[in-house]
């Protein structure tokens, strides 16, 4: 074995040397003992992570992402090593759950720290090229007086291609990707061209249930964009389209042949004319601190977002002491040992906690609501509160249903940290005199502060982040109406994030990626201050 | 406010405190000032009668009861709101403010026949997604929380000190990275992207040694090393020792850990929000918000129906494995 109880002790480098032999030779003898059953299990399991590895190291390379093929041959030669090696056991033990860990977690991070520094969002989804391709396909109009191609929709793999015939009278095959090449073996019927092996060809049903797809499919011509595509309606006749944008990659720019206005790159990743008018498709490029600028200066960004800071901590901070004092409260008033039948009361005020979180916001925005909910209709007698409309009383409502959601746990752990209070400390405090609320004020109430402590914080933390309760109850609404942005008014900073990236037909993961990274250092800055607060509670006591 | 000595409360008692400690021994909790407090105001009335019987129960115990009735309600009456709107099949959220105004399992019926809201697809999914991740959760952090307990290797400190950190920080802040990086998979490999619950499976799963490692990994230094030294001295092997010996000690906190994986899982919208497309593959939390927020006011009751069936199993779970969970909460956090 390796070492399990190896204590911290002065070594030399002999001894260092002696232990790492023997560890090995144990290593080894495990290995050997360990049942073939175990060998069997162990070399399958390897078998078919190495074989699903290889076939998606083999797709990644035809598909030219060498970099990312190279790092997930790297993780397979890693955990083959790790696995088939004697010893390394920690490594054993570690290895799955790191890969994960580093993937979707830790890689995650970094690479919306890469994200917050790019334009990435609508407009900007894509290199260059692609913006290029996108904007002369998106640009083109059927060329007035055209040949009429006879065309065929060919299927191979699930991918849709034309088989043209010429006015020539030859046959010509093309796909989205792959611009029209000779298909000198076709075989015609009636002089057009129908079929070519390898291929199916639809038949009528097959054309009209895959209807959306062929109509929006455009074969390039040549290679040269500027060609234009063939595009068909009906799947039988095909005619040429002519993007009104004309591309010159030497010069670098995008013109209009319709207007001749000529548009060009503006360094920020669109095309842009002399008079201030950009393409609507652009592409990504790294844009620097500008998505931190904007967040902090452009006012129609900046007002909602200091505002959704500010109520961020509020949220937290209120739902943690709200939640607390309730749970405290009741726990004190229920720690009786006179008190009968505390085991039904306590079932009933648990059930907020154990019903799912989700269904809780969702159900309290029906009765929250303004015209037909509960609370206005039954229990206020008519009144039109706009609990979810109105900008504060959204935030009173989401503060109360997260009472309502939070208390029960509060109650559970302050119960338990009361009752873990050793009874000779009150004993202590009255023999001195001390009477009720001061044994409570100054010896019980500091003494659970420390136990509960970390469960406030993380509490807080959890507040800090509650993406549901307010996406769910008020939707961060109603919304800041001179926010360039969409964002409401009682929007956390997580709610936020999403609206920005998610919702709504603008997305700019940019300016969200930028926003939570603000979000990344607000919480490492209060778990650092927040835990050090923690460790002087302890030394107090 | 300061209580220097207890008062006599209501001008009945007029012991010392410590007659009343005697009488009333272990009894005496430091909740007394509220007690106190709250029988001088609402036991006034009942103060003043020549019984004696009522008043001392209600200073005792009685308003106690108040409160709990008073909690009850606060408690239970959204719940019981929802249970009434879905017995009462084709309401809308007016008529659903008559409680138990009729009695029908209609809703729950209609639940699973509308083909634009497949209900049924979004209760296995949400089982399958949920009960994969908890599964895998429970396996990935007991292997490695068996690593941190059991082994002395370089780097130890720095691991379980850098899961502390990446505790703090919760996967869903990353959530645009997540959803570029999934699209990136998605072209490659469809069946791990976007729209793919194996990768949202994967997902989850990536986050799941951060959250969970460290409340496993205190509950495995509670397990004597001497009884992996005897087995050791017995002949068994690593392996060994971790799946009979180990896993078997600690399954009580395998279970949290998993039942807290499972409700985790089933209450995300975020991330399942942005990764499931397709009606079929979505979650009941994606699910149910959709249908919430197409149409609030018209289908309550088949709504109110599908949020009763989505919580009978995780409160049934919670409520058995109760004492459990806080117990876990507790431990892990305060360790």
């Amino acid at each position: 074995m390796t070492g399990h109880t190896l204590e911290k002790e002065h070594v030399t480098p002999e001894v260092r040397a002696a232990r790492r032999k023997q560890r090995r030779a144990e290593a080894w003898a495990e290995a050997a003992g360990a049942g073939w059953k175990v060998w069997l299990v162990k070399i399958v399991a390897l078998g078919v992570i190495d074989a699903m590895a290889v076939y998606a190291i083999l797709v990644l390379i035809s598909q030219d992402s060498w970099l990312v093929a190279g790092i997930a041959a790297l993780f397979v030669v890693a955990v083959n090593y790790v696995y088939l090696t004697p010893g390394l056991l920690p490594a054993k033990y570690l290895t799955p759950g790191l890969i994960f860990l580093f993937v979707f977690q830790i890689f995650v991070v970094l690479y919306c720290v890469y994200i917050a520094f790019t334009n990435y969002g609508s407009g900007h989804i894509s290199t260059k090229d692609d913006a290029v391709n996108a904007l002369l396909i998106q640009n083109q109009q059927r060329v007035e007086d055209s040949a009429a191609y006879p065309v065929s929709v060919l299927e191979q793999g699930g991918q849709f291609s034309f088989l043209v015939t010429t006015p020539e009278g030859d046959a010509e095959i093309g796909s989205a990707d792959r611009a029209l090449e000779p298909a000198p073996d076709a075989e015609f019927s009636g002089g057009r061209a129908v079929s070519l092996a390898g291929y199916n060809t639809l038949d009528f049903q097959q054309l009209v249930a895959n209807q959306a797809a062929i109509s929006a499919l455009a074969v390039p011509v040549s290679e040269d964009l500027n060609d234009g595509t063939l595009q068909t309606r009906d799947g039988s006749t095909a005619y040429q389209f002519i993007s009104i944008l004309e591309w010159d990659a030497a010069a670098d720019t995008m013109t209009n042949t319709e207007t001749g206005v000529v548009y060009a790159d503006n360094g920020n990743g669109s095309f842009e004319s002399a008079d201030g008018q950009s393409l609507a498709t652009g592409w990504q490029v790294w844009v620097g601190g500008d998505n931190f600028v904007r967040a902090f200066t452009t006012e129609s960004i900046r007002g909602p977002f200091l505002g959704v800071l500010v109520w961020t901590f509020v949220f937290a901070i209120l739902s943690v002491a709200t939640t607390f004092a309730l749970g405290l409260f009741l726990a004190i008033v229920f720690n009786d040992p006179r008190m009968k039948s505390k085991k039904y009361y306590r079932v009933i005020m648990i059930l907020p906690y154990a019903f799912p979180a989700f269904l809780s916001a969702l159900v309290w925005q029906g009765m929250f609501n303004q015209d037909f909910g509960f609370i206005n209709q039954t229990i206020l007698g008519g009144a039109a509160i706009p609990w979810l409309q109105d900008p504060f009383l959204a935030k009173v409502s989401i503060l109360i249903v997260n009472l309502w959601l939070g208390f029960p746990y509060m109650f559970l752990v302050t119960t338990g940290a009361i009752q873990s209070i050793p009874e000779d400390i009150q004993e202590a405090g009255r023999v001195d005199g001390a009477g009720v609320w001061k044994i409570f004020r100054h010896i019980k109430f500091p003494l659970l502060l420390v136990a509960v402590a970390p469960l406030l914080i993380s509490s807080f933390a959890f507040n800090f982040n509650n993406f549901n309760l307010i996406y769910m109850l008020t939707g961060g609404g109603p919304r800041i109406a001179d926010a360039s942005i969409n964002v409401g008014s009682s929007d956390i900073l997580i709610s936020m994030v999403y609206k920005v990236a998610f919702v709504g037909a603008e997305r700019d993961y940019g300016l969200a990626s930028a926003f939570s990274i603000i979000i990344f250092l607000l919480v490492a800055v209060i778990s650092y201050v927040s835990f050090r607060q923690t460790k002087v509670l302890e030394e107090l006591n | 406010m300061s209580f220097p000595e207890p008062v006599p409360a209501g001008g009945i008692e007029t012991t010392t405190p410590d007659e009343r400690i005697a009488r009333e021994g272990a009894a005496l909790e430091f909740e007394t000032p509220q007690n106190r407090e709250k029988s001088a105001g609402a036991g006034v009335p009942g103060a003043k009668e020549p019984r004696r019987a009522f008043p001392r129960y209600f200073r005792e115990t009685g308003w106690r009861h108040l409160i709990g009735i008073v909690m009850l309600i606060f408690s239970g009456f959204p719940l019981v709101y929802v249970l009434s709107a879905s017995l009462n099949p084709g309401g809308t959220l007016l008529t659903a403010n008559s409680l138990f105004s009729n009695f029908d399992l209609g809703a729950y019926i209609a639940l699973f026949q509308d083909p634009l809201r497949p209900y049924g697809a979004w209760f296995v999914n949400t089982l399958f997604i949920g009960l994969t991740t908890s599964f895998f959760t429970v396996v990935l952090c007991a292997l490695a929380a068996y690593a941190f307990s059991r082994m002395r290797f370089t780097g130890r400190r720095f691991g379980l000190l850098t899961l502390l950190l990446v505790q703090m920080f919760p996967q869903l802040l990353a959530v645009v990275a997540i959803f570029l990086l999934m699209s990136a998979i998605g072209d490659i490999f469809p069946a791990l992207g976007l729209n793919s619950q194996i990768g949202l499976i994967m997902v989850y799963l990536g986050g799941a040694l951060g959250v969970n490692t460290f409340l496993m990994y205190g509950f495995f230094n509670t397990v004597p090393a001497s009884i992996d030294e005897a087995a050791k001295i017995d002949g068994a092997g690593h392996a060994r020792i971790f799946f009979t010996i180990i896993l078997r000690l600690v399954a009580p906190v395998l279970a949290v850990i998993g039942l807290l994986s499972f409700i985790g899982t089933m209450n995300d919208f975020l991330i399942a929000s942005i990764i499931l497309v397709d009606p079929d593959k979505q979650t009941l939390a994606v699910g149910l918000y959709q249908f919430v927020s197409q149409e609030t006011a018209r289908n309550w009751s088949v709504f109110a129906a599908g949020a009763v069936l989505a919580a009978i199993l995780p409160m049934a779970l919670f409520l058995s494995l109760q004492r459990f969970i806080v117990g876990g909460l507790t431990a892990g956090s305060v360790k």
